[in-house]
């Protein structure tokens, strides 16, 4: 039997609100398939599974908001048979046990249970309403998944513990507190370094304007689509800026998996990878880019992208700014910014020319690796932008 | 002071015949048998066969007989052998004694009460067994009372007696034989219910011959850390909805225990009244146990099986509770 959890998809995710099953008991599920749709303070999230096998019950209802780990489903492997009855009561200390006491067992499949109104019991929806909490916010633990009183207490409890509140469902005020967690944490744990470098990107720019020409716009590159592959190539040789801190070491990522920092019009922000970027053309990785952004700001994204980014790219040169000194996203190590373009008086080759330049930032994690590294780093990078044909 | 169930109706009607020359019991073996249940031994010596009256087996008859003595004036007391045989009687129950106040405008009384045994148990078969209390209960015009207790037993019968209107008294037929204390303070009213045993998980509404089953059940979950409390109904009609009420709005769920059948029962109006008066406070769907819908057999294990027992009291709980 295999146990289908939700996944944290970013460190700023300790729970999750199911949207939407996509699959049903009997299906047979592979790799990255997309199982169910969950909500998370920052965007509904296409949430993919890593194994195979056959759906054998649904244990989380659509509605329910669910800590993380929770087991939302259990999965029969290729060859297995249901020999446990299904989940329920009574079975006490046989099989696995739940990964948290908050589940919402449902009933048997057959009595429509799921289909209908959720079962909240008179006294608990009373009381949830006169203390201000989201009754659909409360998981259910009563007899056959009702919410009793004592769910809103304990849900009432837990708010208490907790320094948020799940009350009010205004999303981007949600958001703010995702980002609040996920940024003092940030700057709670992580002991940041800067450093900073101006990248000559004549070369760059006039790359760009000769592979766009005779383009249609749709498909032109853009200058992030450079940077992005840059900053993926740069890595290989700094290992120390890709991957996470977590337990108190640091594991490097294989490949580079860029989580790109994309602004939401209705505020706030979220930074989705897009992966393997080393290994991608400068014309896929448009493509990607283009389709990432779009689903991010349509609220599509899927799990995989949500959890794997090894490191964060933002560029504020679009909104005006001459430079950005990142706060890196825990538990990545590094942050990688890029400023607006600027025309500036340089020397090259003893000469007094005009240059356009981008400054390139690093924030970067103390604790995996030094300014020297960094400093390092930042100037491959700039080598790096300065043969764009290479890239 | 410790005595039965029986010995406490037989003093409160020694009571009542000794202090009051309106007041005779008549009925089916009253006299020289000493009562069906023995609740009347010794009287006719003691009161002779003008207060102490045996009846031909004629219920509609002798019903009739007590409501015409009850407009003359007297304080009858009526024995009517099993809730069963006054089915026969109903005609006079209802039709007369019930509706006389309101048909003759308030000027008739009809100061009348009327006692009989209910219930099974005692493997006495379909026609000496069932519970058909909320017969009574649905009829406006007249009380219907459900002592429990040696205490209610033993206090009943004064107000009951006192009170200007036809008042039925049931005596679950397994309860005459058990013991208990009498406590000093056993004068009550008949217009409450009683909570017999106090609980914050779970109400558990019950009267009659299933209180001390209910009460047994209260105490297995107990020690399953379930704190259940007990109501004892005690007053049939009009129900005392305000006991209730307080006792639901405090544990939030209720399981109704009673030896009528499920259809039409009054653990059906109990249920009624808490969904009516606290469906806000309902934190889980009312439960009931009831007898099974058969007519109550007579073999003692199908008979057993065919009552709500502590064990289907508990399971009730149980489900309730999710548990």
């Amino acid at each position: 039997m295999i146990e289908f959890k939700l996944p944290s998809l970013g460190a700023d995710m300790d729970e999750g609100k199911l949207l939407e099953w996509k699959v049903s008991p009997g299906n047979t599920v592979k790799k990255g398939q997309v199982v169910a749709v969950v909500d998370t303070s920052k965007a509904a999230v296409d949430v993919e599974i890593w194994c195979e096998g056959t759906v054998f019950e649904l244990l989380v209802a659509p509605g329910d908001t669910i800590p993380v780990g929770t087991v939302m489903a259990t999965l029969l492997e290729a060859g297995e048979s249901p020999l446990a009855p299904r989940a329920g009561r009574g079975v006490g200390g046989e099989g696995p046990g739940p990964a948290h006491p908050l589940r919402s067992p449902l009933p048997p499949a057959g009595e429509g249970v799921i289909a209908g109104r959720r079962r909240i019991s008179p006294a608990a929806r009373k009381h949830a309403e006169e203390l201000g909490v989201d009754i659909e916010t409360v998981v259910g633990t009563g007899p056959e998944g009702a919410v009793t009183l004592a769910d809103v207490e304990l849900a009432i409890a837990a708010k208490v513990r907790l320094p948020k509140t799940a009350a009010t469902p205004d999303k981007s005020a949600e958001m703010r507190r995702a980002i609040a967690a996920a940024m003092s944490r940030s700057k709670r744990e992580i002991p940041h370094y800067y450093l900073s470098e101006p990248v000559p990107i004549r070369r760059a720019t006039e790359w760009l304007a000769k592979v766009n020409e005779g383009r249609p716009i749709t498909s032109r590159l853009l200058m992030a689509v450079v940077q992005l592959k840059a900053v993926a190539l740069a890595l290989k040789k700094f290992p120390e800026m890709n991957g996470f801190f977590r337990d108190g070491a640091f594991q490097p990522a294989a490949a580079a998996h860029i989580g790109v920092a994309i602004s939401l019009r209705q505020g706030g922000l979220i930074a989705p990878a897009i992966h393997d970027v080393g290994d991608k053309t400068p014309e896929q990785l448009m493509l990607d880019l283009t389709d990432l952004v779009k689903r991010a700001r349509a609220g599509s994204l899927r799990s995989s992208e949500m959890s794997d980014p090894t490191i964060t790219v933002t560029n504020l040169g679009e909104q005006g700014v001459a430079a950005v000194y990142g706060v890196i996203y825990p538990p990545q190590v590094a942050l990688v910014g890029f400023g607006r373009i600027v025309e500036q008086p340089w020397v090259e080759n003893g000469a007094l020319t005009i240059m356009p330049v981008v400054t390139a930032s690093l924030a970067a994690d103390h604790r995996v690796s030094d300014g020297h590294r960094g400093a390092l780093f930042l100037a491959e990078l700039r080598d790096l932008l300065q043969q764009p044909e290479n890239l | 002071m410790k005595m039965t169930y029986r010995e406490a109706i037989r003093q409160a009607m020694h009571e009542a015949l000794a202090a009051d020359p309106r007041v005779f019991l008549m009925g089916e073996d009253v006299g020289r048998y000493g009562g069906t249940y023995a609740c009347s031994k010794g009287f006719l010596e003691e009161f002779g066969p003008e207060r102490i009256r045996d009846t031909p087996l004629s219920e509609l008859g002798f019903v009739g007989a007590g409501i015409g003595a009850a407009l003359g004036g007297m304080r009858p007391i009526v024995e009517v052998m099993t809730v069963n045989f006054s089915l026969l009687a109903l005609d006079q129950i209802v039709n007369t004694a019930a509706a006389l106040r309101h048909m003759s405008g308030g000027q008739f009384s009809v100061p009348l009460v009327l006692r009989m045994a209910t219930g099974a148990g005692r493997q006495l078969a379909a026609q000496h067994s069932h519970s058909l209390e909320n017969w009574y209960a649905h009829i406006p015009g007249i009380k219907v009372l459900a002592p429990a207790t040696i205490a209610d037993a033993r206090g009943m019968l004064g107000p009951a007696l006192a009170d200007p209107d036809p008042v039925v008294i049931f005596e679950h037929a397994q309860l005459y034989n058990m013991e208990g204390a009498l406590p000093d303070d056993w004068r009550c009213d008949i217009t409450t219910a009683a909570q017999r045993r106090a609980g914050t998980d779970i109400s558990l509404i019950t009267y009659g011959g299933s209180l001390p089953k209910t009460l047994a059940a209260a105490e297995q979950l107990a020690a399953e850390g379930i704190a259940a409390e007990v109501i004892d109904l005690r007053v049939l009609r009009p129900l005392d909805t305000d006991t209730i009420a307080a006792s639901l709005r405090k544990t939030h769920k209720a399981v109704v225990v009673d030896e009528g059948w499920k259809s039409g029962s009054l653990a059906a109006e109990v249920m009624a009244r808490i969904v009516e008066d606290c469906f806000f406070d309902l934190d889980a769907p009312v439960a009931r146990v009831c007898s099974e819908e058969v007519p109550i057999p007579y073999a003692k294990h199908m008979e057993e099986a065919a009552l709500p027992q502590a064990p289907k009291i508990v399971a009730a709980v149980m489900m309730v509770l999710g548990k």
